[in-house]
């Protein structure tokens, strides 16, 4: 069944602008995605009318705002399907869960002379954090690399884990190559030798179902504005049997049991790891994005954005000079590419006079413009209220800015 | 000339172009007829590395007067730079200190010298600066 998309488009305002006289081309969704106005007015009227601090105080406010923010945490566990809601932290995005983990397993479980295993296909929030682990714990960062075509060389995993491996942290999708990484597969290897795996999945949330426990990963990161929810706003999935052994990453209130000056205990799970005021009104906004997302037909939308993308990718390799990165057959969401002889700076520029928003610039991703031996990239990335139309569109803007060069 | 009566001037040749697609095709034709710097200055310390491009930036210090030689990998960059290297360059530091490359705003390109960390343009002109202020205080000092 063809989704209505015109009709999904109203849920988005913001779309129905014009952009340097032309009518707004929004392809930069990997960067952040639209929010639909169901989610702006729950979180409107909740800061209305329910606002209060929550887990502190016993009046009504702080009750209703409570089993708002409580309320929230269990969509997002049944969305992940995680086997409880201990399991599932709130955080201020991807970011800030990767780092909390990094620190934290690593104080746990990371000492001089292990290693930590990336993928060359990373976004710098999953490697940074675990480069300034490993320069704190004298522990050792290896890569697992990618070939040409975009695609992890899993066949190198297995040779690359040893008895020093103790974590291995990847992308579910790279928000460069669009490929779609074989996360099932990673943890069944990492599995058997026993390593955990964190799984960033910023990039995945928003196009296909995530089940953490099929996918078997011990740790799962998104953000709320990359799914059509609000920024500021995140979670971290964790196993209990890891969480339960991690100390925490910020100090503060709401996080411990008890504190005197000689010692402090602290909270149980998920709170352990949530201290101070956390974005509860993000949070009810996250959880009005899931609502929304799991009211239509998610078939249908998966299988609709898969075909912009294929009508994307097949116009693109249309014009001539123009070259992706990233081919793989699993692709979700992006298209990277140059062509040849434009600076991405200009493209970028001269698109965005046509009203067409795309990304340019390293995207957050040094080593992949290292792999292919370019400085910047040129990035459009789709949402489910993208149209064949809008792809035309940027075609044929690009086949004219070709030939202003 | 004076600094203003040149960015006056620029202004002016740009008043001409109706369309932004003119606008931006003049940038890009004055970048291209620039002359490229000497390879021998495309080095690290001249880069001024921004996310989006890269400018890289060469000065020599003579007769009271700073010359500037700069390219860009970007185009429009590019033509932006030699804009401002018409009017940065060959000039004593109090000049450049005392005056804003405010010709760029009049000529509707502000978002290109938008404080982000990915633009190089800006950083370059803040370079600019900075070597002027540097040179007037050693000038000073003499």
């Amino acid at each position: 069944m063809i989704p209505d998309i015109s009709k999904l488009r109203k849920d988005f305002p913001i779309l129905d602008q014009n952009v340097n006289g032309n009518p707004l081309i929004y392809f930069d969704n990997a960067a952040t995605s639209q929010r639909p106005v169901q989610v702006i007015e729950r979180m409107d009227e909740f800061s209305l009318l329910t606002n209060a601090n929550i887990h502190r105080a016993t009046h009504y406010l702080a009750n209703k705002t409570t089993e708002a923010y409580e309320a929230s945490r269990e969509t997002v566990r049944q969305y992940i399907n995680a086997a409880e809601t201990a399991e599932v932290i709130f955080t201020h995005g991807t970011t800030e869960s990767i780092n909390l983990v990094a620190y934290s397993f690593g104080e746990a479980f990371i000492s001089a002379d292990d290693e930590v295993i990336v993928t060359e296909m990373e976004h710098h929030a999953n490697i940074v954090p675990w480069q300034m682990m490993c320069e704190r714990r004298g522990a050792i960062l290896k890569v697992l690399p990618f070939n040409d075509n975009g695609e992890l060389q899993i066949e190198l995993l297995d040779s690359l884990i040893t008895n020093k491996t103790r974590i291995i942290a990847v992308a579910h999708v790279s928000n460069t190559l669009g490929t779609i990484n074989p996360i099932k597969e990673i943890v069944l290897k990492a599995h058997l030798q026993n390593v955990p795996v964190l799984v960033d999945g910023a990039q995945a949330v928003a196009h296909f179902k995530i089940d953490v426990q099929e996918l078997g990963c011990d740790f799962y990161a998104f953000s709320g504005h990359k799914m059509y929810g609000p920024t500021g706003i995140g979670a971290l999935y964790g196993k209990r049997k890891w969480l339960d052994q991690m100390p925490p990453y910020f100090g503060g209130g709401e996080m411990i049991d008890r504190v005197t000056f000689e010692n402090t205990t602290y909270n149980q799970l998920p709170y352990k790891f949530e201290a101070g005021t956390p974005n509860y009104v993000g949070a009810i906004g996250m959880a009005a994005a899931i609502e929304y997302m799991q009211s239509q037909d998610n078939q249908a939308l998966d299988a609709y954005e898969h075909d912009l993308l294929t009508v994307a990718t097949e116009k693109l390799k249309q014009i001539e000079g123009l070259r992706i990165y990233g081919e793989a057959p699993m692709k979700a969401g992006v298209i990277c590419f140059n062509i040849k002889g434009i600076h991405p700076f200009d493209l970028g520029t001269l698109l965005d006079q046509l009203g067409i928003a795309v990304r340019t610039g390293r995207l957050c991703a040094d080593p992949v413009m290292d792999h292919y031996g370019v400085e910047n990239m040129v990035r459009a990335s789709f949402a489910f209220y993208n149209t064949f139309e809008e792809i035309n569109a940027f075609y044929k803007a690009l086949v004219r800015l070709k030939a202003m060069f | 000339m004076t600094i203003d009566e040149i960015q006056q001037e620029i202004v002016e040749e740009f008043s001409g172009f109706e369309d932004w697609m003119d606008k931006y095709a003049y940038l890009i034709e004055i970048g291209n007829e620039m002359t490229p710097i000497d390879a021998k200055y495309k080095i690290e310390s001249n880069l001024i590395r921004g996310c989006q491009s890269r400018v890289w930036l060469h000065q020599e210090f003579t007769d009271g007067k700073i010359k500037f030689e700069a390219e860009s990998d970007a185009l429009i960059v590019k033509g932006l730079v030699a804009l401002l290297l018409r009017i940065y360059s060959d000039r004593t530091p109090k000049e450049i200190l005392e005056s804003e490359p405010r010709f760029i705003d009049e000529i509707g390109l502000r978002q290109h010298l938008s404080p982000t960390r990915s633009n190089g343009l800006l950083a370059m002109v803040k370079q600019m600066k900075l070597y002027a202020l540097a040179y007037e205080k050693i000038s000073a000092k003499k």
